[in-house]
């Protein structure tokens, strides 16, 4: 008996989003504060206009002191951020040191930029070193590297250029800057139908990292008609 | 301390009864009949000083230096082969572009200072190639991690060190180092006491002329590894001759 197999790639039958390549559609966001960095992303992935995981983390550990926050294409992106791990893992052993968060963007440049014409992602490094303290680095599609005190990315991050403008400050308190990044997301999200979910926090010091998460129905509101 | 290792000494490759590797030991013999190379670590940067032997007087002074750059920040020292020694430099050269090229910033030393370390080590396993025939002493000044100084000699071994000796007059080099509080004294400072040391342990009956080699990476040089400025060679050469002359003239002439 003959069985029929299926080809969810070519079958036209096939709803769209049984094919479509999962994309962190996205708002991601990292802020430099005195004394470290906020980094904080939406947790929608989406197949399509399928929502295949509405509670990811797209803030994504490289080592002890330095994450990434991910956006573009999912596969790409934790295949890229793997890698980086594997090499600085390796390199932290060689040097006997926390590694910097330099080199760590080195890394992640030469894979986006000499792989640029297969790859779709856009990354910010971000973390704390002896060295130059917090810091953050944009890595958008192509491989720039570019350290900003303030950072967004992903499909979200386009209708909050504004906002950031005119509300960043330089050296703001931890408080401040957790809810500058929450804010920020929030009116991403609020605008942005690829991202959503919760708001995943990271806060990054010479102490370490602390992890939070903002549930949907605890997201500051703004106005909505 | 030296034996002869006969028959166990032809090829690196081979231990004698006793555990040493002969060939080894005689690249170490190499480096001892160099002239002789100080390295002291201080406040705030790390000074080199090279008793450079002239073998005669038709050559163009400052030739053949034994102290080279390997990246902006890192300087190295060398004694003993000096070809067996620039093919080093080239290695520790190549190592810190490559580090520079892949991870974005300066080669840390202490990395540095493995991946030579390793090299010259992997000439030490093989019949088919003779250990490298000399020592290095490499430097650097960072600012998020101050001065640092390793020593690498043939056998692949290094170590961090505040005052280091190597060559002809490394005793008495080290024995005069040991008095030094190396820890408070500034670059300057350093400059004036490596000067008076090469001058004070240099051999006049043995070897006749010599060649003063100054460098030097701090904190006034931004992280830089240059040549000891010229006027500030001079005046500490002078000085130290001072020195000299002042222990001949008095009665009990302490060396």
């Amino acid at each position: 008996m003959a069985t029929s197999v299926i080809n969810t790639y070519s079958d036209p039958s096939l709803p769209e989003w049984m094919s479509a390549p999962h994309s962190t559609g996205t708002s991601i966001m990292a802020c430099e504060f005195d004394g470290g960095v906020v980094i904080g992303a939406d947790s929608r992935t989406t197949t399509g206009a399928y929502i295949a995981n509405r509670v990811t983390d797209k803030l994504t550990k490289i080592t002890d002191q330095i994450y990434c926050c991910r956006s573009g294409s999912a596969a790409d992106t934790q295949a890229i951020a793997d890698i980086v791990t594997y090499h600085l893992n390796f390199h932290k052993m060689e040097l006997g040191d926390p590694p910097l968060v330099e080199t760590a963007a080195a890394i992640f440049r030469e894979l986006c930029y000499n792989y640029r014409d297969s790859l779709m992602a856009g990354i910010l490094v971000a973390g704390w070193d002896k060295k130059k303290g917090a810091q953050i680095y944009s890595i958008p599609i192509g491989g720039m590297v570019q350290r900003q005190a303030v950072s967004i990315g992903g499909s979200g991050s386009s209708y909050v250029y504004g906002y950031v403008d005119a509300n960043f400050k330089p050296n703001m308190t931890k408080e401040e800057a957790k809810k500058f990044v929450t804010d920020t997301l929030t009116l991403a999200i609020l605008r942005d139908g690829s991202s959503g979910g919760v708001v995943r926090l990271g806060v990054i010091t010479e102490a370490g990292v602390e992890r939070s998460v903002i549930l949907g129905d605890q997201l500051p509101k703004f106005y909505e008609g | 301390m030296s034996s002869i290792g006969t028959g166990y000494d032809l090829s690196a490759s081979q231990f004698s009864p006793d555990g040493r590797v002969f060939q080894v030991e005689y690249a170490a013999k190499a480096v001892e009949n160099s002239g002789t190379v100080i390295g002291l670590r201080g406040k705030d940067g790390v000074v080199f000083a090279v008793e450079k032997l002239i073998t005669s007087k038709l050559y163009e002074p400052g030739a053949n230096k034994r102290i080279f750059h390997i990246d902006e920040h890192v300087g190295m020292a060398v004694a003993g082969l000096i070809s067996d020694a620039r093919q080093i430099v080239e290695t520790a050269r190549s190592e810190a572009s490559n580090y520079r090229s892949q991870y974005g910033s300066p080669v840390p030393l202490k990395y540095l200072n493995e991946r030579v370390s390793m090299y010259m080590h992997a000439y030490t396993l093989y019949s088919a190639v003779r250990p490298y025939g000399c020592s290095v002493v490499m430097g650097t000044w960072t600012d998020y991690e101050g001065p640092q100084m390793y020593m690498l000699d043939p056998s692949g071994v290094s170590f961090s060190y505040f005052g280091c000796a190597v060559g002809k007059a490394k005793q008495a080099a080290k024995t005069e180092i040991e008095k030094l509080k190396l820890g408070d004294l500034t670059v300057k400072e350093l400059v004036r006491e490596a000067a008076r040391i090469i001058y004070l342990v240099h051999d006049e009956l043995k070897d006749k002329q010599f060649e003063l080699e100054l460098s030097w990476v701090s904190k006034d040089t931004k992280g830089r590894h240059e040549l000891v400025p010229r006027e500030l060679a001079t005046e500490a050469e002078n000085q130290a001759k001072q020195a000299l002359a002042d222990i001949e003239d008095s009665d009990e002439g302490e060396m």
